[in-house]
């Protein structure tokens, strides 16, 4: 199936869930990254259940602290 | 109010512009508009922001100017270390422009101060460093009901957002729920910061105040702005109101003002 992450188009076994898409983009520091499933959030619980579709949409999101 | 022949000489590559004209340009020259922070995000912002003659510029920073701000604090020069960066930053927006009024704040900003601070401005520019300050400016603008500008940068990669009272978008924490804990997320100090990112940015945050206050375009409301310099990409990525926010929901969980803990080592930067 393809997945749209961060705009550019993936190809991903059937099945993944968010939490493995995580881990297979090295998503850094992925205990702290907020992520939109087709433009909404989801819930830091729900990452491990949430399982993709052909055609999902996902971004991440991440802390930036800097600005001083 | 009426312009002046050097005021409209000044502006003049403003007035020309059909967003802008003489209509927009009294807007700015009668706005308010307060950056929290004089530093990487600020001095750029406040640069151009004095530039663009927004009549009445706050400024908050309670450090002095350090040799390693000048590597993208491009307000303050190296004559300038040692000097409070408000001052600094006051004395380099009135060279530019002496018809703005600067209001400064040697202080930083806490959940005792904030809200007085920013009551009497038209939009505030988030240029701090920290994400305890991060979410103060969030959770105070959004119970002030004031619209502002939040913004981030690290390394190559930097991001913004812009909230308005009323229109339905997120807030800074509907994207993220709470401070990381102390060290989890590298800070700009551990990690390093492109200098001009904090231009390329904080310009960014000048042009979202300039178009809150003259109407020009859309602002950065239910986006958020991420551009990475290292794959030249900028992107607009679509968020949603969080309708379980803990500041900005119906009934949200956060009702007074916090001051979360800052990293100790990351105090003076």
């Amino acid at each position: 199936m393809t997945v749209i992450v961060a705009g550019k188009k993936k190809e991903y076994e059937e099945g993944l869930t968010v939490k493995q898409l995580i881990e297979k983009e090295n998503v850094e520091n992925p205990l702290y990254v907020t992520v939109t499933l087709n433009d909404e959030f989801v819930q830091s619980a729900n990452l491990e259940t949430t399982v993709l579709k052909d055609g999902d949409e996902v971004e991440f999101l991440y802390f930036m602290g800097g600005g001083r | 109010m009426a312009f002046t022949n050097e005021q409209l000489e000044r502006y003049s590559r403003h007035i020309i512009l059909k967003e802008v004209g003489v209509k927009g340009q009294k807007k700015l020259m009668e706005a308010k508009v307060l950056i929290i922070g004089a530093g990487g995000l600020g001095a750029p912002a406040a640069l151009y922001l004095a530039a663009a003659g927004v009549g009445t510029i706050g400024i908050a920073d309670a450090d002095d100017v350090d040799l390693s701000n000048l590597q993208r604090q491009v307000i303050h020069s190296t004559p300038d270390i040692g000097k409070p960066k408000v001052e600094s930053a006051k004395e380099s927006m009135l060279a530019i422009n002496p018809d703005v009024n600067v209001i400064t704040y040697k202080e930083f900003i806490t959940s005792k101060n904030i809200a007085e601070i920013i009551k009497d401005y038209d939009f505030v520019l988030d240029g701090t460093d920290n994400f305890p300050a991060k979410f103060l400016i969030n959770d105070a603008c959004v119970m002030g009901e004031k619209p502002f500008c939040h913004a981030g940068i690290i390394r190559f990669k930097g991001q913004l957002m812009t909230w308005v009272p009323g229109e339905n978008a997120p807030c800074y924490r509907c994207v993220f729920k709470e401070p990381p804990p102390k060290d989890a997320v590298p800070t700009c100090k551990q990690a390093g910061v492109i200098g001009a990112m904090a231009g390329v940015i904080g310009c960014l945050q000048a042009l979202e105040a300039v178009k809150y206050i003259t109407g020009a375009g859309e602002l950065l409301t239910g986006s958020l702005l991420t551009y990475d310099a290292l794959t030249n990409d900028f992107r607009k990525i679509k968020i949603s109101k969080n309708t379980n926010c803990g500041v900005c929901s119906d009934n949200p969980a956060i009702t007074e003002l916090i001051d979360y803990e800052q990293a100790e080592c990351d105090f003076k930067s």
